[in-house]
């Protein structure tokens, strides 16, 4: 479960997020749609703990913990998962190589055993599968060379070896064509669990139609000021997001 | 992968002000008064019993070595050295030649067991798993003396001679004389010409023709003794059709004081001969202030003086305070090939010149040069490589690859080729890169659950990948352990 209380997040000394709440239920899907530059990503950031935002106020609780005082990694073991709206490039590291790392990294934060190869092995190869990744793109530097799209279900490969409490998936599908988005859609379906909950930023309503929202929030402004269910999406298809003025009076934040 | 969590696993366990091999030990030592002069050349001559021509050959070089200058073109600053107040010649008390291990001083003997050095041939042979492999003759040098070496018998029934130098001087004259200063000539540059006067000892290695040696070679280098500066000279020549890798490692303990270590590496291949140099040096590098640490002055040079010979230089240097040092090949013989491949990593205050010559004077000759040099802290990190095609050399072929990473804002990097080609036939290509691990590689790292410290491990492995993958297996994964722990505290 993820909540978000009252944050306040500003960089350079613009806020960017104003008092923002949210809430995301265990085996809750949350979409979050809004226009460019509304700070959706710097959401999806500052829960991840990147650390040139600055956070003036507020909280954001992991399955009821804290963790703003804790480092990326930290939060990573403690079940934060973030996609890339843009999946960086790590030259030189095999991406099996990252992929084990990075697995094993968060068991022994959790006090848990590594897994041996063939365990691995055999986690990355039902990921790829599920994922209709090509073997030899393992072999390969992470996301070196990879297209927009590659990158994307890469990270969505990640995300199912590594069974996170709370999925941030941040424009996963835009870049993606239309079977990657099929795929990657039923990938995310099948991740969906009653432990873990979903925050799918996106700006087409189209993703929807795959991975069905149990909620729709709408941000303008560094807040949220409209909560409702998918049927919220087919409504801003219609209308786009003139309604929703920043700090606009008339639309009262939901909830 | 098991090698970066063992990397990984290893930063963790380690003090990040620990330099681990800075101990040091009390053991008896006979010493030189401070200060150079003929006498004290003459000294050292004596104390090793050499006959009338070397003596001849060390003071000649001494004379030659006061109209020279200390050079100053490199990228590196430092307070001068005070030749004067240096002793040429520390040896432990006691010391008459190698002895058998039983004879060596215990305590000696401690020294490098903390050091990981497998001097017992008995370890060895009772070893892990793939110990026929393994094995490799240690000829361990304290200060400036060669204690024992290992393996002594097995290698003279291959007709190999693995000795210390200054033994080689009484048991292979005639060798010693012929090679000693015929790739480094005495008067080559100030550096060398004082090892040429004050030398005491180091490694001697002659490959017999056709001889693939059985095993691998290894020196281990320590410096002990405060205010002495270490000297040694290595002499290693492959005859026709032979083969050798030969390995040296270095360590030092942490001194407030610089020390100065000067040696001289000259390597000879005959017709058909291959030598393998793998070098990782970790000598003391200064604290976090950047005080204390070693001045490693070290000229090396192989000449290719046989057809279709090779040598490969490779170096992974992660310690001193100062280095400069820039293995070369003369690649003499037809068809001749030289190899360079360097991981050269710079933290805190150190500052490193270092690259290498690939001198192409014979025809069909090739080389390839693969230089990694990593900067971190507030050290200085230089590339300086020469490749020249002589007038004469036809079809020289060179490439190089030159690829620099900074981590953090504080440290420098810096590329400096020259390329002369006297021959139109001449194919030299150059490739450079300057990177920086970016916040966001770091960013994308971390969430997905890696320390700063795994992060950084695991991208500076997958950067020097190519040139680790050049050394011996046991040597890649100390390599690979030593550039973690050297990196330690350049994040975060
Ligand atoms: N490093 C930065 N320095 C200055 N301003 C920044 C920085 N990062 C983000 N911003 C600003 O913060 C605002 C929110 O950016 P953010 O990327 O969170 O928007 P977004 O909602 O994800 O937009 P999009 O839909 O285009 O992805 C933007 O105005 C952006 O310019
Ligand atoms: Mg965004």
């Amino acid at each position: 479960m993820l909540e978000v209380r009252d944050l306040i997040v500003s960089i350079a000394g613009n806020t960017i997020l104003d008092g923002l709440n949210l809430t995301v239920r265990d085996g809750e899907v949350a979409a979050i749609m809004g226009p460019n530059g509304t700070g959706k990503s710097t959401l999806a950031y500052v829960i991840a703990g990147k650390e040139e935002y600055e956070v003036e106020g507020g909280e954001i609780l992991v399955d009821g913990e804290d963790i703003l005082a804790k480092s990326p990694d930290e939060r990573a073991a403690a079940g934060v998962f973030l996609a890339f709206q843009y999946p960086v490039e790590i030259p030189g590291v095999g991406t099996m190589t990252f992929l084990r790392a990075a697995l094993n990294a968060q068991r022994r934060a959790r006090g848990e055993d590594e897994l041996t190869t063939p365990a691995f092995m055999k986690r990355v190869n039902e990921a790829g599968a599920m994922l209709e990744i090509r073997k030899d793109f393992m072999k390969r530097a992470l996301n070196v060379g990879f297209s927009g799209g590659e990158k994307k279900r890469m990270d969505i490969l990640q995300m199912a070896l590594l069974e996170p409490s709370v999925a941030i998936l941040d424009e996963t599908d835009s870049g993606l064509d239309i079977d990657a988005i099929r795929i990657v859609s039923e990938g995310v379906n099948k991740l969906r669990s009653a432990k873990r909950s979903f925050v799918l930023i996106t700006h087409y309503q189209r993703l929807l139609n795959y991975i069905v929202p149990d909620t729709v929030h709408v941000m303008s402004g560094g807040r949220i000021v409209r909560t409702g269910g998918k049927e919220l999406a087919l409504e801003l298809e219609q209308s786009g997001y003139r309604d929703f003025a920043p700090h606009s009076a008339a639309q009262p934040a939901a909830e | 992968m098991a090698a970066v969590q063992e990397t990984v696993d290893r930063v963790k366990s380690i003090d990040v002000t620990e330099y681990k091999y800075g101990f040091s030990s009390v053991i008896e030592m006979d010493k030189a008064p401070a200060g150079l002069n003929e006498d004290i050349v003459r000294l050292i001559s004596s104390k090793k019993n050499e006959p009338e021509w070397l003596t001849e050959w060390r003071l000649e070089a001494y004379r030659r070595w006061l109209t020279l200058e200390e050079p100053d073109w490199a990228r590196v600053n430092y307070p001068r050295v005070k030749f004067d107040e240096l002793h040429y010649y520390a040896a432990p008390k006691s010391h008459s030649g190698p002895k058998s291990l039983d004879e060596v001083d215990p305590e000696l003997l401690r020294v490098y067991e903390k050091l990981g050095i497998p001097l017992q041939e008995q370890e060895l042979l009772a070893g892990v798993e793939g110990a026929a492999q393994r094995r490799v003759a240690v000829d361990a040098v304290f200060d400036s003396v060669s204690v024992v070496t290992t393996f002594k018998n097995e290698l003279a029934k291959a007709g190999v001679i693995f000795c210390p130098i200054s033994e080689a001087v009484h048991t292979h004259p005639e060798l010693v004389k012929k090679y000693l200063g015929s790739v480094v000539p005495t008067s080559d540059n100030y550096y060398s010409t004082l090892n040429a006067a004050v030398f005491s000892d180091g490694s001697f290695v002659y490959i017999p023709k056709g001889v693939r040696c059985p095993m691998e070679l290894s020196t281990y280098f320590r410096i002990n003794e405060q205010n002495t500066g270490q000297f040694e000279r290595t002499l290693i020549i492959a005859d026709e059709g032979s083969y050798v890798s030969y390995l040296e490692g270095c360590t030092a303990p942490r001194r407030d004081e610089n020390q100065l270590h000067a040696a001289v590496v000259e390597l000879i291949t005959h017709d058909d001969a291959e030598i393998k140099y793998s070098t990782v040096q970790n000598w003391y590098p200064g604290d976090a202030e950047g005080k204390g640490g070693i001045y490693n002055f070290v000229t090396k040079r192989g000449d290719c003086r046989g057809k279709n010979s090779k040598i490969s230089w490779t170096q992974v240097e992660t310690g001193s305070a100062i280095t400069w040092k820039y293995p070369s090949c003369i690649l003499r013989g037809d068809g001749s090939r030289g190899e360079f491949y360097s991981i050269a990593i710079s933290n805190g205050h150190q500052q490193v010149d270092s690259g290498t010559k690939m001198l192409h004077l014979g025809k069909n000759t090739t080389s390839r040069i693969i230089s990694k040099g990593i900067s971190a802290g507030k050290s200085q990190n230089t590339y300086r490589g020469q490749v020249s095609a002589h007038r004469k050399a036809t079809n020289a072929r060179n490439f190089t690859n030159c690829d620099s990473l900074l981590i953090g804002n504080d440290c420098g990097a810096h590329t400096v080729p020259y390329i002369e080609a006297r021959n139109d036939s001449a194919q030299f290509e150059h490739e450079a890169t300057t990177s920086k691990i970016s916040e966001d590689q770091m960013f994308y790292c971390q969430q997905r659950g890696l320390s700063a410290e795994e992060a950084t491990a695991l991208i500076v492995n997958g950067f020097v990948r190519d040139v680790l993958q050049q050394l011996p297996m046991e040597f890649a994964v100390e390599a690979q352990k030593l550039i973690a722990i050297s990196l330690e505290g350049s994040v975060g």
